[in-house]
């Protein structure tokens, strides 16, 4: 009982973290791309509640940054301004899930004051939006290359284990041929040969189907050894002596039994394939600029001085550590669970 | 007035340096058959050590074969030239030769060699020294990459020796400030090399490997050591011809030391924490990390304005009719459109770039000399603001439209699309393209930014012409046209938006070629300015390359470090390391 409460509760954090990555559009304030060029790596913006006048205010306030003149970089608050946060404000355009267009955003502020809950980078955008968006990218390439990994995981893992004999010979030699690839050169060398006129995007999912297809040796060959043990079951061995077919054994009876694991799998690929887009990115081979990943927004803590200098800049790199934790902990709670199953 | 003044203040300094000077041991006072060059720089002490990190080790020390510029940092402190550029004035002054005379049509050089000087071995130089450097850089087979300096209207300058301390160089054609040539190529010691020339094995001579004793050269240092990985250590060149106005032998300090660091991050850690003295060229983000706490770590940084380097976005106008591009190809209506590249100019915003990229520390550009130049730069070529009215104007006089605000049309309805490639390396560059990328889609142009490996990027730019846009920068050399003129002849290598054109493609890239082979041959500078003024506002005008910014030159030095005056040109900090001295005898002290 106490497992499965565990188990919900990782499950409803992990949800609520991907409802805010999913739904960016409503949460950022701001484009992703909307550069603010008087304001390169202003700190994250201070909120107030108590004015100069010792005042309370209910509704959370701030004062815009104003650069300091003749100084990069550094910002004081201008008091004589403050600034209420608004909230279910209309601002920049996007769409809900990638096609209803809306243009309502969770808070803001009134123009021309800019809203940086989370700072902003070397161009003035507005990190916190940059990060919920480029969320969604890294996630989207943690999902999709797990699909793909577990699909042809399970696809050639169940083959290999029911057929046995040849087939499984050359199954589990392939696999075993793709765990040897050294895949980060493999990607360079695809990255080196695409085309100059192919969009960041296809470039993205290309690599992406490119991860996840290297990743299916591991899967397969677990599926691989559950399918084997289950089609000598006497259940399994009863149901074919009555004449069941290969698919309704493989269906009804033997693939059920790779379902638990497969979910611990996934748990277990997913921040792994999220890291694959953070390493490639930060190499040049992800998503280029100016759409945002945790990658790219890493890639930034390269430099020396924005290392030294500007800590917000840190913060894709906490989140992500938040995700990791969500998964892994996912993972085991699964295991945990699903283990009694499958022995 | 101020010229007495001066020498007052000279007079008090060089008394108040005597009896530090004096004080000090290793003190070598000229021969009097030496013929030695006086110096004018503050009189200094001797003894103590600079050290230096370099980013990469050194290839090799050879002065004929190497072309990475940390063989070079290295090289060069331990080798001379017949006459140099001095690096503060920009202005040639004698080297090796003590003078030099040009013939009445320009076509003859005579160079006088300073008498009684000696290798850092010891060995006397002669003529036949001077023969035999020259001899070893006009070899083909050797393939020096300076060699293509000394062909000048096709043919080979022609060296000659009259007696044993005269030289005479023959041109085949008029050169204008043909004395800037003999900078940059070290005299070599014929004793040393000659076998291995003979040999065919002149390039494997001189690797950093190599005995001390074996390397010797006309510069202020000498090989000491050299630990792979790890270090090299030059000391001090007795024989050196440089002395300061009281008559001491240059140089002041005992050894300079280059570490291999592997970074510019890692340049910038050890200066920071105090084990190197010196740092050039440093990035201007690290410059503002650097000097937040030059007070509390004892260096001091200095931003010396606009360096030569320029940097530019250019379009692919090359021929590619014989190429299987056609999508490029489909563009290139576009890119040879004089309105869409200036539209593309007028849309830029330099102040933009100069504060998010550089921190305000770069000068915006609209023409390839940079103020940095101070002999060649054109002040009067017109600096129009960012206007992206004027951008939409322009574009509409030559036919384009737009569908929606972000999206240009352009005559014949294609959406314009098209790729900007950068080094992926190149942190600043990468910045400003996709700075650009925005400005762009303000005209509603759809720009990727495609990052490269630098390696990559060149060989799209220069072999398979397969690109769109690209930004690059150009820059070093000693600032002088003659430098520059594979970019700006039609038919030069470097032509980067039209590489090795047959014929010149343009009028104005005619008139360019025209006003390039003059100045090359005119004597006066006067006369060459004007010529190259005109290919400033030619190019200006055309916008075959769209100027972005200069950086400045930005460099450290630990403080009391005496005589220190980084200068723009190559060697930035340690062109006159031979004058360069501590103050105190403990800010040199180190394990």
């Amino acid at each position: 009982m106490q497992r499965r409460k565990k188990l919900e509760g990782i499950v409803l954090v992990l949800a609520a973290l991907h409802g805010v990555v999913l739904g960016a559009g409503f949460f950022a304030p701001y484009d992703t791309a909307a550069q603010n060029r008087a304001l390169p790596f202003a700190h994250p913006t201070r909120l107030h509640f108590a004015d100069a006048r010792r005042k309370i205010h209910l509704r959370p306030f701030f004062y815009p940054w104003v650069p300091r003149a003749g100084v990069y970089g550094e910002y004081e608050e201008n008091r004589s301004r403050p600034c209420p946060v608004r909230f279910f404000v209309k601002g920049t355009p996007y769409r809900i899930a990638g096609w209803l267009p809306a243009r309502l955003h969770l808070f803001g502020a009134d123009e021309p004051a800019r809203i940086f809950l989370l700072g902003s980078d070397g161009y003035g955008r507005d990190l916190f939006s940059r990060v919920l968006y480029g969320g969604q990218i890294s996630l989207l390439a943690g999902l999709l290359a797990t699909g793909i990994s577990i699909g042809l995981g399970l696809l050639l893992g169940a083959l290999a284990g029911f057929y046995g004999g040849w087939l499984d010979e050359i199954l589990m030699r392939g696999a075993e041929l793709f765990l040897a690839l050294p895949w980060l050169y493999l990607l360079f060398a695809i990255r080196a040969f695409l085309p100059l006129q192919i969009s960041p995007a296809q470039a993205f999912l290309l690599l992406i189907v490119v991860i996840g297809g290297i990743g299916w040796a591991r899967p397969a060959r677990l599926v691989r050894g559950v399918v084997l043990s289950a089609r000598e079951r006497d259940y399994v061995k009863a149901a074919r002596g009555f004449g069941a077919s290969d698919i309704y054994l493989l269906r009804r009876h033997v693939l059920p039994q790779t379902f638990g694991l497969l979910l611990t799998q996934a748990a277990i690929l997913v921040p792994q394939y999220i890291l694959a887009e953070v390493t490639l990115s930060f190499l040049g081979l992800g998503v280029s600029e100016p759409v945002p990943s945790w990658g790219n927004m890493l890639a930034n803590l390269q430099h020396y001085d924005v290392l030294a200098s500007y800590w917000w800049m840190y913060l894709p790199g906490l989140l992500l550590v938040l995700f990791f934790l969500g998964y892994s902990a996912l993972a085991s709670a699964l295991h945990e669970r699903v283990g009694a199953v499958i022995i | 007035m101020t010229r007495d003044l001066m020498r007052g203040l000279a007079a008090i300094l060089a008394s108040a340096a005597l009896c530090a000077a004096a004080s000090n041991p290793p003190r070598i006072l000229a021969a009097p058959a030496e013929e030695l060059q006086v110096t004018g720089g503050e009189v200094g002490r001797y003894g103590g050590r600079l050290v230096i990190a370099l980013r990469a080790e050194p290839k090799t020390l050879n002065p004929v074969t190497h072309v990475d510029s940390t063989s070079r940092d290295v090289i060069w402190r331990m080798m001379a030239d017949l006459v140099h550029i001095n690096r503060s004035t920009q202005l040639t002054e004698p080297a090796l030769a003590k003078s030099w005379k040009v013939s009445g049509d320009g076509l003859r050089y005579t160079l006088k060699l300073r008498r009684g000087l000696r290798f850092s071995d010891g060995h006397p130089l002669d003529a036949e020294d001077v023969l035999f450097s020259f001899q070893v850089y006009l070899d083909g087979n050797v393939h020096a990459p300076q060699r293509d300096l000394l062909i000048i209207g096709g043919k080979p300058i022609v060296v000659r020796k009259l007696d044993g301390e005269t030289l005479v160089f023959e041109l085949a054609q008029p050169y204008g400030a043909a004395e800037r040539l003999f900078d940059g190529f070290a005299i070599l010691p014929r004793h040393l090399l000659q076998q291995a020339y003979h040999e065919g094995k002149l390039a494997q001579a001189w690797l950093p490997t190599a005995p001390p004793g074996q390397i010797a050269g006309l510069g202020p240092f000498r090989l000491k050591e050299y630990v792979a990985g790890q270090r090299i250590v030059l000391e001090r060149n007795p024989y050196y011809w440089k002395v300061d106005r009281q008559g001491n032998r240059l140089p002041y300090l005992d050894e300079v030391v280059f570490l291999f660091v592997g970074s510019e991050d890692a340049q910038v850690i050890r200066f920071q924490a105090g084990e190197t003295d010196l740092i050039s060229r440093v990035n201007a983000e690290n410059y503002a990390v650097l000097a937040r706490q030059q007070q509390a770590r004892g260096y001091s940084m200095y931003d010396l304005g606009a360096s030569l380097e320029y940097n530019f976005l250019f379009f692919n106008l090359n021929d590619l009719s014989g190429k299987p591009l056609p999508q490029i190809a489909r563009k290139q209506k576009w890119f040879r459109s004089l309105n869409f590249r200036q539209a593309v100019s007028a849309a830029i915003d330099r102040e933009g770039l100069v504060r998010l990229v550089y921190q305000g520390r770069a000068v915006p550009l609209w023409g390839q000399v940079t103020p940095g130049n101070k002999l060649w730069f054109n002040s009067a070529l017109l600096r129009p603001p960012r206007s992206l009215d004027h951008a939409r104007e322009l574009l509409r006089g030559a036919g384009f439209s737009w569908r929606d605000p972000s999206t240009l049309l352009d005559r014949d309805g294609e959406i314009v699309e098209f790729s900007i490639i950068t080094s992926a390396s190149n942190a600043e560059r990468m910045k400003m393209s996709t700075i650009i990328q925005d400005d762009l889609k303000q005209l509603g142009m759809r720009v990727h930014v495609v990052p490269l490996e630098f390696r990559a990027l060149l060989d799209r730019v220069f072999q398979s012409r397969e690109f769109e846009g690209c930004v690059l920068a150009l820059g070093g050399g000693d600032g002088d046209p003659n430098t520059e003129m594979s970019v700006w002849e039609s038919s030069g290598g470097q032509h980067l938006w039209n590489l090795g054109e047959a014929h010149a493609a343009t009028p104005w890239e005619a008139e360019i070629d025209r006003m390039m082979q003059r100045q090359l041959t005119a004597r006066k500078q006067e006369e060459r300015k004007h010529l190259y003024d005109r290919v400033q506002q030619l190019v200006a005008e055309n916008q075959p390359m769209v100027f972005l910014l200069s950086p400045h030159l930005l460099v450290g030095a630990k403080n009391g470090l005496a005589n220190f005056r980084p200068a723009i040109l190559d060697h930035y900090t340690l062109w006159n390391v031979e004058e360069l001295f501590w103050r105190q005898a403990n800010s040199a002290k180190r394990p």
